[in-house]
């Protein structure tokens, strides 16, 4: 009987949520306007406790910060009569825009494969590119090389270490947007680790949208695009008249 | 001050805009072309996707020909009969230019074909201006004097049928070879963001022979109602032009501009024209380099449809 009660208790206990997340963020919106350079988002929380700690392993949390995830053309350049040319690409189904992984610990130690694979938390679990294989030779390469540009533009983001674990209960991480962002939701996941095993997660969004003169110029480009196009042509003409009258007046 | 770009989506240096509007202003006013081979490089460098800097290139184009053709107005420098059979090609050209254009886009293609439209035309045009430039400078110095030339040259072009006259140029001719390259510098234009005045003032000059006195005018005038129309082309087929960085590269060129045109009228025509033909090659070379040289990363990633 009491084995059974304990066995009961161990298979309710994941489930049950013994411990959770218990999340805030510094901000839930974050508006592009021309003098936009990046933004720092703070995310932090607690975890919140019905009963004592449970034993094992020590408490570990992965943040990720996900932005919008468009389809995206990957290209190999190679040498066709001396020149370099695109000879061969690869269609990713969906590739997040920007996307960080701020834990405490390095993910190997603190993240299991199954779970990484069930809750798509590295980076390599998020981007979608099914069937590629057919569309070239070598398409894992591009994977990597996706991976690799994004890296380099500061797109991916992997920061080991980088969320502050207090007394087992209290966390925070810094996350930076970079200046190049794309406008839409921005999905923010955090998961509660034991064991490499996921205990609790929790998602919340950032709307990262443009403002004011930004929001108004693009807005005109996308639903009114002869009135831009006329309207920027007429910005022309004015400024170069209006500089060509201005030397005038200098010049007399 | 870091300045977002709301239709490019990157964030730049405002005053590095500002300076590149103004250098390139400043050798336009110099040289009487538009500038906007050199602008579209600029822009490719400093990380503007190409579609961008194409499309945002033609309308500063037309903000640095407005400005020039007031100035030739004055001198009664423009040809508008002749403007006008330019522009009727020029629009079919740039038509032309903007259709092949998205087409490339698809392909993943246009990178390259942008590349090797600057390579092959700047550095034919850069090659052809220097070696004549050079021979005019060196028989100047021999000579003494400018060489005389002949008003212009009859050959194969004034045997073409549907003759016209062209009061301002003092020309009867054909308007089919003018047409003709009036769509091939539309095109280009839709092409490499650029005016064409580089193909332009040298065809109106040897092919058309034309007087110089009218051919910067004239260029001018069909390069604003072409730029025009490709900037509108490309607003409305792929919403690339942004305002707000074309505003910034207009505000600098203008300036640039006065500058460049009070130096320029110091230096001789000659020296001008080589001066002009070596920034054209160097430019040429410089893209030449980088399709032949091993590039640092062979990969490139482009936001994608899916078919």
């Amino acid at each position: 009987m009491i084995r059974w009660m304990l066995i009961l208790l161990a298979l309710a206990l994941p489930a049950a949520g013994q411990e959770q997340i218990v999340a805030g963020m510094s901000q839930n919106r974050v508006s592009i306007t021309a003098d936009f350079d990046g933004s720092e988002i703070l995310i932090y929380g607690a975890v919140k406790r019905d009963a004592p700690p449970p034993e094992g392993g020590p408490l570990e949390v992965i943040v990720t910060v996900e932005g919008p995830a468009t389809p995206v053309a990957v290209r190999r350049k190679g040498r066709v009569a001396g020149i370099w040319v695109n000879n061969a690409s690869v269609l990713v189904d969906s590739a997040p825009s920007f996307y960080a992984v701020a834990t405490t610990g390095p993910l190997n130690h603190i993240l299991s494969d199954t779970d990484n694979l069930r809750y798509g938390i590295t980076i390599e679990r998020v981007i979608r590119a099914i069937g590629i294989s057919g569309e070239a030779d070598k398409a894992g390469e591009f994977i990597l090389a996706l991976l690799r540009v994004r890296t380099n533009e500061g797109r991916y983001r992997i920061l080991e270490g980088k969320v502050e674990l207090t007394e087992d209960t209290l966390f925070r991480s810094d996350v930076v947007l970079p200046a190049n962002l794309t406008e839409g939701e921005y999905k923010v996941r955090l998961f509660l680790l034991r064991d490499k095993r996921v205990i609790a997660s929790q998602e919340r969004v950032i709307g990262v949208r443009k403002e004011g003169l930004e929001r108004f110029i693009f807005n005109l480009a996308q639903e009114q695009p002869l009135i831009y196009g006329l309207l920027s042509l007429v910005l022309a003409a004015l400024a170069g008249w209006g500089a060509s009258a201005a030397f005038r007046l200098i010049r007399v | 001050m870091q300045l977002y770009l709301p239709i490019a989506e990157v964030s730049v240096n405002a005053f590095l805009i500002l300076g590149l509007g103004g250098i390139v202003g400043f050798l336009s006013g110099m040289f009487g072309v538009g500038g906007g081979f050199l602008i579209t490089p600029l822009l490719f460098f400093i990380g503007v996707p190409p579609a961008v800097a194409v499309a945002t290139g033609a309308n500063q184009v037309v903000a640095s020909s407005i400005s020039g053709v007031l100035a030739q107005l004055k001198r009664k420098g423009v040809d508008f009969t002749m403007g006008t059979v330019l522009l009727v090609g020029g629009v079919i050209g740039s038509a032309i230019g903007v259709w092949v254009f998205a087409l490339m886009t698809r392909l993943g293609q246009i990178d390259l074909f942008v590349q090797l439209s600057y390579v092959l035309f700047l550095g034919l045009i850069g090659a052809l201006m220097f070696q004549e430039s050079l021979r005019s400078l060196l028989k100047s110095r021999k000579a003494g004097g400018a060489p005389v030339r002949r008003a212009h040259v009859h050959s194969w072009v004034h045997g073409l049928p549907f003759k016209m006259k062209f009061r301002a140029s003092g020309l009867y001719i054909s308007v089919i070879p003018p047409a003709l390259i009036g769509v091939a510098v539309g095109f280009l234009s839709a092409i490499m963001g650029v005016g064409g005045g580089f193909i332009l003032v040298p065809a109106m000059i040897y092919l058309l022979g034309m007087p110089t006195k009218v051919v910067i005018g004239t260029s001018l005038f069909q390069i604003i109602f072409v730029t025009s129309f490709t900037t509108v082309m490309h607003a409305v087929n792929s919403q690339t032009v942004d305002m707000m960085l074309a505003l910034l590269l207009i505000l600098g060129g203008v300036i640039g501009a006065q500058i460049g045109t009070r130096v320029g009228v110091r230096l001789k025509a000659e020296q001008l024209r080589i001066l002009l033909s070596l920034l054209v090659l160097t430019v040429s070379i410089r893209i030449a380099v980088d399709l032949l040289v091993t590039p640092d990363e062979l990969y490139s990633v482009a936001p994608g449809v899916l078919p």
